[in-house]
């Protein structure tokens, strides 16, 4: 019941706003190019959704991919940095400075380096993604309680076990931390990446359709965007409370 | 059991100063023994402990078990800290069977075996509940538990009943002593409280600080099996008393000599 509840009022609120938007359009006379009415945003792409829903697969894909790429290479990255001190003063300057480079402008020159094909989406799309990943699960190893530890190593762990028996779990709530934030940016660098170098994707799309003054179609791709960031960031929390639920119960404050 | 030979151990401060934790200590602990160390923050009892355990080196001197110098973490021994330290992700029997995951000792008896120390500490009916489900003084019975899971020889205790409200701590000390009498054991007990180190010891060691080292070997002449009636005996009052003469006896003579 209250989990229904809860669904219900931002729904609602969503619909007035809709509404809101649908009668200004009409009262004010808005032209369409300026902001087309919601009535006429859904007409416009209803009349392509088969072309929409490939755009749509196309963005989605460079977004999983990039993201698994994030998870993949986040956690051992992760490892190192809390290893030793030694080897977080070594990689941690590389990262931040990874982190400072506008991908935005980098995006060009990966695409002359990878070639004009979805590999080049799928590295800005990490770039931009799994930087607050890595901090987030570094962070969580180096939350272990002091005595945790000591308790492994009265045990003699070997450092393997130590990861994965305790600080690998115990670091749980704060890679679903991470990992939120990382899902939302991937789609912004899924959608840059596209900006950049695509011939398919809802990236692809809103810069064509603005070219040819579909304005209503470019609205549709965004609306779409942002529908797919929510509902992946809802899957992620949805996988956390099921496979975790000691996790979602846990307070983790993410870096 | 244990033999301490003259253990030093010191410290490099960030300033980079030395600072001895521990100057000279010598203590023996006979098989079985129940010896609980005492005295003020920072005389080095919790190291000591740790030096027992392997988990950190002296800097000189050294420490035996049954006549092995322990360089790390020994199979004989077990520590039981002052805050539970249980896996928030796994259930209560998880946790008394995570030693034996750790040192990949698991056979087809552990869980078994698991059950019936979840029973001994009256926990029954708990065993899938995770630790967020169980009092302060539930999580501290579960983790002794998972001391006694590998059928250690010794208990190094670190203030185990620190963090427990005062009436839950009497519940753990008396619960500590059936234990100890149903399970015999060589426990080192380090605490802040001395009626808990009179009421469970055979022999308190009274530390002082700066550097640590023991200024006294209290024998406990008191019958057992103990509970807090004692405390009006005579005997026992002698040792606390004594014991608040070595700790705050010189601190008394300076306030007079000022």
């Amino acid at each position: 019941m209250r989990g229904a509840r809860d669904a219900l009022v931002p729904l609602a609120v969503v619909a007035v706003l809709v509404l809101v938007w649908e009668g200004a359009v009409h009262l004010f006379s808005i032209p369409a190019y300026l902001l087309p009415a919601p009535s006429v945003i859904w007409r416009d792409c209803a009349a392509i959704a088969g072309n929409i829903a490939w755009h749509t697969a196309a963005t989605m894909n460079t977004i999983m991919l990039g993201f698994v790429a994030s998870i993949v290479i986040s956690l051992p990255l992760a490892v190192l940095l809390t290893s030793s001190p030694a080897v977080a003063n070594a990689i941690y300057p590389v990262l931040v400075f990874t982190q400072s480079i506008p991908k935005v402008a980098l995006a060009p020159l990966l695409v002359v380096m990878l070639g004009a094909n979805e590999l080049p989406r799928v590295v800005i799309t990490f770039l931009v993604a799994f930087f607050p990943l890595v901090i987030s699960i570094a962070t969580g190893f180096l939350a272990v309680p002091a005595e945790l530890l000591e308790l492994g190593k009265s045990y003699r762990a070997s450092r393997l076990r130590e990861l994965y028996r305790i600080r690998l779990p115990y670091a749980v709530p704060f890679i679903f931390s991470g990992l939120k934030v990382a899902i939302t940016l991937a789609v912004v660098g899924a959608i840059v990446a596209e900006f950049v170098n695509a011939d398919r994707g809802l990236g692809y799309l809103i810069i064509t359709s603005t070219a040819f003054f579909k304005v209503p179609v470019a609205w549709g791709a965004v609306i779409l965007l942002s529908v797919i960031g929510v509902v992946l960031f809802q899957a992620i929390v949805v996988i956390e409370r099921v496979f975790f639920p000691w996790s979602s119960s846990v307070e983790a404050v993410s870096a | 059991m244990i033999e301490l030979e003259s253990v030093s151990r010191s410290f490099r401060s960030r300033d980079g100063d030395e600072i001895a934790a521990l100057k000279d200590v010598s203590l023996g602990i006979a098989r079985n023994e129940f010896v609980t160390l005492v005295g003020p923050s920072g005389c080095g009892k919790s190291t000591l402990l740790r030096i027992a355990a392997g988990l950190i080196l002296p800097t000189r001197g050294m420490a035996r078990i049954d006549g092995a110098p322990v360089r790390a973490p020994r199979d004989e021994t077990a520590m039981v800290f002052q805050s539970p330290t249980l896996l928030p992700w796994a259930t209560v029997l998880d946790n008394v069977l995570f030693p034996l995951r750790m040192m990949g000792r698991m056979g087809p008896d552990s869980a078994e075996r698991a059950r019936e120390l979840v029973r001994l500490v009256g926990l029954q009916g708990f065993e899938h509940k995770s630790p967020r489900e169980l009092s302060g003084g539930m999580q501290q019975r579960v983790a002794i538990c998972r001391a006694l899971i590998h059928e250690p020889q010794v208990l190094l205790m670190d203030e185990p009943f620190g963090a427990l409200d005062a009436l839950t701590r009497e519940e753990m000390t008396l619960e500590l002593l059936r234990i100890w009498e149903t399970r015999p054991k060589t426990i080192v007990f380090v605490t802040h409280s001395i009626p808990e180190a009179v009421l469970l010891a055979d022999r308190v060691a009274v530390m002082s600080p700066r550097p640590g080292r023991i200024a006294e070997i209290i024998d406990v002449p008191l019958p057992r099996p103990r509970s807090f009636d004692l405390e009006a005996q005579p005997d026992f009052q002698r040792c606390t008393h004594r014991i608040r003469e070595l700790i705050f006896g010189h601190r008394a003579d300076q306030r007079r000599a000022a």
